[in-house]
């Protein structure tokens, strides 16, 4: 419940805060909304629509209405996934409205003490220091090897999870071991003659749950002709803060990783997961009230890349790749390709594989209801998006459904899993397949392993 | 004021979850794409058939509760915007095609359908639906038949009553009629048919419509001719029509419609020219490639500076997307978009383009100028800020002007984006008092208690303001 004192303060925040020419630039002509999929999902309800949900935060700069539960109903169920930007041809930047109200509204409500707890040691604690992401981690890896998962499966014990967490929790990754996740690279040669500098964005998640998926990222990148650094002062990329209404912590931690990447005085910032590329994209609109940042974000924006995108800027897709035959499809990451407007690299690496039969997904585009945290906090509305996208993905007939992002890779393993495909049809990240292709190829130099 | 006793019928008769009068559920029914306007509705509902429709007018009618039926709400006349309360009601249950019949080539549909689904519909069985609004990806087929909505195909293959056969409709006071049907002659009476098209949802509630269809064209080529010269494009307008040919498509864009089309799209318009013809004809191959090249010469002898015919379906489509996108890329200006509908014979294009650029100079006001140029009806749009309350004046100033003009010159008020609240003061203007009044025993003898849609196509008194409202 918020009171309505807060919603008072949630009011008084919203007309000082919002943009207000960026809610007055929407015009109302609803071209966005058969690109949403919560107003598809809805059945058609104007409520979780964009352009239901501008008009929603104009009515409350407006005084219209007051942000009651409804109101934060409507702002929860969004998925975040922007696909209502590019189709706007008015421009509207839906996302930066939606992460501002959210911002508001967490800013003023007072949770419960658990969930206050929970926040603050998620988004405070954990995430801004990659050395306990790791140990978080490794104890997620003890507990899978330690037979203490398979016991509490066995037991049904696991049962006291809601279904959706417990179906999640089949489909994690096994977690690598302290130890290997401690021992990371700093610099890698180029293979060959080098023919760009890049520094790599290892990522929360993805330098812990998806190590073998960085490591191969790294091993395309050096192949592909780049020398690398990896920073060891970056962190976390604050995507998660950003959309859970924790911007003053994400600002925090963009200064960091500007600072950690002015350093190395690289061409290029390579991302491996579109959540967080598109939020290191976007440092210059989070950090554009802060004069002394603002250039220097500006800088650092302008070499945020996508692996895909620099591998076809390197020309990887002329390498010969091969794989053993198999059918292949694609699932956009959101943030890739609505915020980073990567679409088309990572289909044409694919397609250049010999083996590969490409065949593109209905609705490929849409998200798969993942979302950040989304799949956790509105499971009901994540899993019928979800059930939606594996009968498109179905009818391709694809044995593999490559994705470009951690949560999309999991909610890609949780579909097939729900589906009952786990025997014939495997969810890859990109890069993966690409490593395979590679090794498959004879590529692969084994001693230039880093 | 819904009383808690209609309250509970409403319920009963379509259940509590498609009965719906939260402040949030509301709010977001209180708009259409019409700049400027806004009212809460009491309640929103959504009927899944023909009979619930029927009993909750029956309803609205014992409890003098106004309705207002709304599509997608993307209408630019706030032909849905609540203006005196009453329930909103929505058809998104009623969005079925019910049947493609390939021997009577006719399609009948609810009123909730998505224009463009019914077009790629009926395309997958090698037939063709003509009328397509620029926004058809998310219109409705109600929408479409209320407001007679034209579209890029407008010039050659008409509009959407040209399309409409029959309609099942729900009357003020409950009953349901049913009007002509698959027939393709039918005298049988008035024509009550055509005059529920356009109305505007002020006499009835379309619950069905049969519509016609015709079979596909053969063949089809676009083509962008570039202009130095605004009037030069208008010539050519008129002059194509004059020497015999009717294109498919004959559309204007300006330059600073031009600019803003492309900085969305990014196909690579030209945005260093001064006006564009996006033209299109189908038809028998032979006879599209021949007018084509007649059409290209009067282009030239127009002084285009250069005719680019499209070199692929591909390209052709992204061509048109542009030319759709228009109006919603023009509102990446200024905070508020003013567009108007005004329409001339299509002899008098090119002094109606002329007079509009003179007009804007003269109240000092952006005024972009696209739209379906073949069929004389243009789209001057007005980027502004409704916040500016000086501004403001110089821009409904400026309407009037041209609202004058376009009359002056044998046009009207407005082509295909309706009355509805936003033009209704201006209506005696074009039909003169006798013609309002005829119009207005019409809706009282459907509508005695005036529930259906109030406050729309007829105003309550006749000071001419388009912008300004308040
Ligand atoms: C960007 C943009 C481009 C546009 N381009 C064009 C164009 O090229 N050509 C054109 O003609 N228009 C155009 N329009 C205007 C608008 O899209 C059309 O008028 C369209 O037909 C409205 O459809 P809708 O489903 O949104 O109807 P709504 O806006 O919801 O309703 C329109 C009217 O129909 C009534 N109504 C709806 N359903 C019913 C029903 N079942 N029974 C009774 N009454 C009903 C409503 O009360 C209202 O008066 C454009 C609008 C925008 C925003
Ligand atoms: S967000 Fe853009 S596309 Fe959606 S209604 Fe507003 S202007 Fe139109
Ligand atoms: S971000 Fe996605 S879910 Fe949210 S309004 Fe836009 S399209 Fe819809």
């Amino acid at each position: 419940m918020t009171s309505s004192k807060e919603q008072k303060a949630i009011q008084d925040q919203f007309r000082e805060r919002m943009n207000e020419d960026e809610l007055m630039n929407c015009m109302r002509c609803g071209f966005c909304l058969p690109s949403c999929p919560t107003y598809i999902e809805s059945g058609s309800q104007e409520l979780h629509s964009p352009r239901g949900r501008i008009a929603i935060m104009k009515a409350v700069v407006d005084g219209l209405i007051e942000p009651d539960e409804d109101v934060e109903r409507t702002l929860n169920m969004c998925l975040g996934c922007r696909a209502c930007e590019p189709v706007c041809p008015s421009g509207v930047r839906y996302g930066h409205l939606l992460e501002e109200a959210r911002d508001i509204i967490q800013q003023n409500k007072k949770h419960s003490w658990p969930v206050r707890v929970l926040r603050k040691l998620v988004f405070k604690e954990l995430f801004p220091y990659p050395n306990r992401v790791r140990v978080a981690t490794a104890s997620l890896g003890f507990y899978q090897r330690s037979g203490l998962q398979t016991f509490l499966q066995r037991t049904r014990l696991s049962h006291v999870l809601p279904a959706h967490l417990r179906e999640m929790e089949k489909v994690l990754p096994s977690a690598p071991t302290l130890k290997k996740m401690k021992k990371r690279p700093k610099h890698l040669p180029a293979q060959g003659e080098a023919k760009r500098r890049v520094a790599f964005f290892s990522g929360c998640l993805m330098d812990t749950l998806f190590i073998e998926t960085n490591d191969a990222t790294m091993k395309l990148l050096q192949l592909a002709g780049c020398e690398i650094v990896i920073p060891s002062l970056q962190t976390c990329c604050g995507a998660l803060h950003g959309h859970s209404g924790e911007k003053e912590q994400a600002k925090w931690l963009a200064k960091r990783n500007i600072e950690a990447f002015e350093q190395c005085q690289a061409d290029a910032v390579i991302t491996n997961a579109g959540g967080c590329g598109a939020f290191l994209m976007e440092y210059d609109h989070l950090l554009k009230d802060d004069p002394d940042w603002v250039d220097r974000a500006k800088a650092f924006v302008e070499k945020i890349r996508d692996i895909s995108a620099i591998l076809i800027e390197l020309g990887f897709q002329h390498k010969g790749l091969k794989l053993p035959p198999q059918i292949v499809t694609y699932q956009d990451s959101c943030h890739l390709r609505n915020v980073m407007r990567t679409s088309s690299a990572p289909r044409q690496l694919l397609q250049s594989i010999a083996g590969v039969e490409f065949r593109e997904m209905r609705e490929s585009d849409r998200c798969c209801g993942s979302a950040g945290i989304y799949n956790i906090v509105e499971p009901e509305m994540a899993m019928q998006i979800l059930d939606h996208k594996m009968v498109y993905a179905e009818q391709t007939g694809a044995t593999t459904i490559v994705t470009a992002n951690p949560g999309c890779l999991l909610q890609m393993k949780l579909g097939i899993e729900r589906k009952g495909l786990g025997e014939k049809v495997r969810a890859v990240h990109i890069v993966e397949v690409l490593f395979e292709a590679v090794k498959e190829s004879g590529l692969f130099e084994e001693s230039k392993d880093g | 004021m819904i009383s808690e006793a209609a309250k509970q019928l409403f319920i009963q008769i379509v259940g509590r979850e498609n009965y719906d009068d939260s402040k949030a559920g509301r709010l977001v029914y209180s708009y259409d794409a019409t700049p400027q306007f806004q009212a809460i509705p009491e309640a929103v509902m959504a009927p899944r058939n023909t009979k619930e429709v029927s009993e909750i007018v029956k309803v609205c009618a014992e409890y003098r509760i106004p309705i207002v039926p709304r599509g997608s709400g993307t209408n630019l006349c706030a032909g849905t915007c609540p203006i005196e309360g009453g329930i909103v009601l929505l058809f998104k249950h009623m969005n079925r095609i019910l049947e493609i019949d390939e021997d009577n080539l006719t399609a009948t549909v609810q009123p909730g359908v998505i224009t463009l689904d019914l077009i790629k519909s009926v395309e997958e069985k090698g037939l063709f639906y003509p009328p397509d609004p620029s926004s058809m990806k998310i219109s409705t087929i109600g929408g479409n038949i209320n407001e007679n909505s034209g579209g890029l195909r407008g010039l050659k293959y008409g509009v959407t009553r040209d399309y409409v056969l029959g309609l099942e409709a729900v009357l003020a006071n409950g009953d349901v009629i049913r009007t002509g049907g698959k027939l393709a002659k039918d005298v049988a009476g008035y024509d009550l048919t055509r005059l529920l098209v356009g109305s505007e949802g002020t006499l009835g509630i379309i619950t069905e419509a049969t519509l016609k269809l015709v079979p596909m064209p053969e063949a089809k080529k676009t083509m962008l001719a570039l202009y130095q010269d605004l009037e030069a494009a208008a010539r050519s307008v008129s002059k194509i029509i004059a020497s015999k040919i009717i294109p498919a498509t004959l559309e204007f864009l300006d330059q600073p419609t031009l600019r803003v089309v492309e900085d969305y799209a990014q196909i690579g318009l030209p945005t260093d020219v001064k006006a564009v013809l996006l033209i299109e004809q189908d038809g028998a191959r032979e006879v599209v490639e021949r007018e084509m090249r007649q059409i290209e010469r009067i282009c030239k002898e127009e002084q285009a500076v250069s005719v680019q015919l499209a070199r692929s379906d591909q390209e052709a489509d992204a061509l048109r997307t542009a030319r759709r996108s228009a109006l919603s890329a023009l509102a990446r200006l200024r905070p508020t978009t003013i567009l108007e509908d005004a329409t001339v014979p299509r002899s008098e294009i090119a002094k109606m383009v002329t007079a509009i650029n003179e007009i804007a100079e003269k109240y000092r006001v952006m005024i972009c100028t696209f739209g379906h140029a073949g069929d004389g009806n243009l789209h001057p749009t007005c980027p502004t800020d409704a916040r500016d309350d000086e501004e403001m004046e110089r821009v409904e100033a400026a309407f009037a002007e041209i609202f004058a003009k376009a009359i002056e010159l044998g046009g009207t008020i407005t082509g295909e984006h309706g009355v509805g609240a936003m033009k209704a003061p201006y209506l005696e203007w074009k039909l003169g008092k006798e013609g309002v009044e005829v119009m207005q025993a019409i809706k009282r003898a459907l509508d005695p208690y005036n529930i259906m849609n109030p406050g729309k196509v007829f105003a309550k008194s006749t000071r001419k303001r388009v912008v300004v409202t308040k």
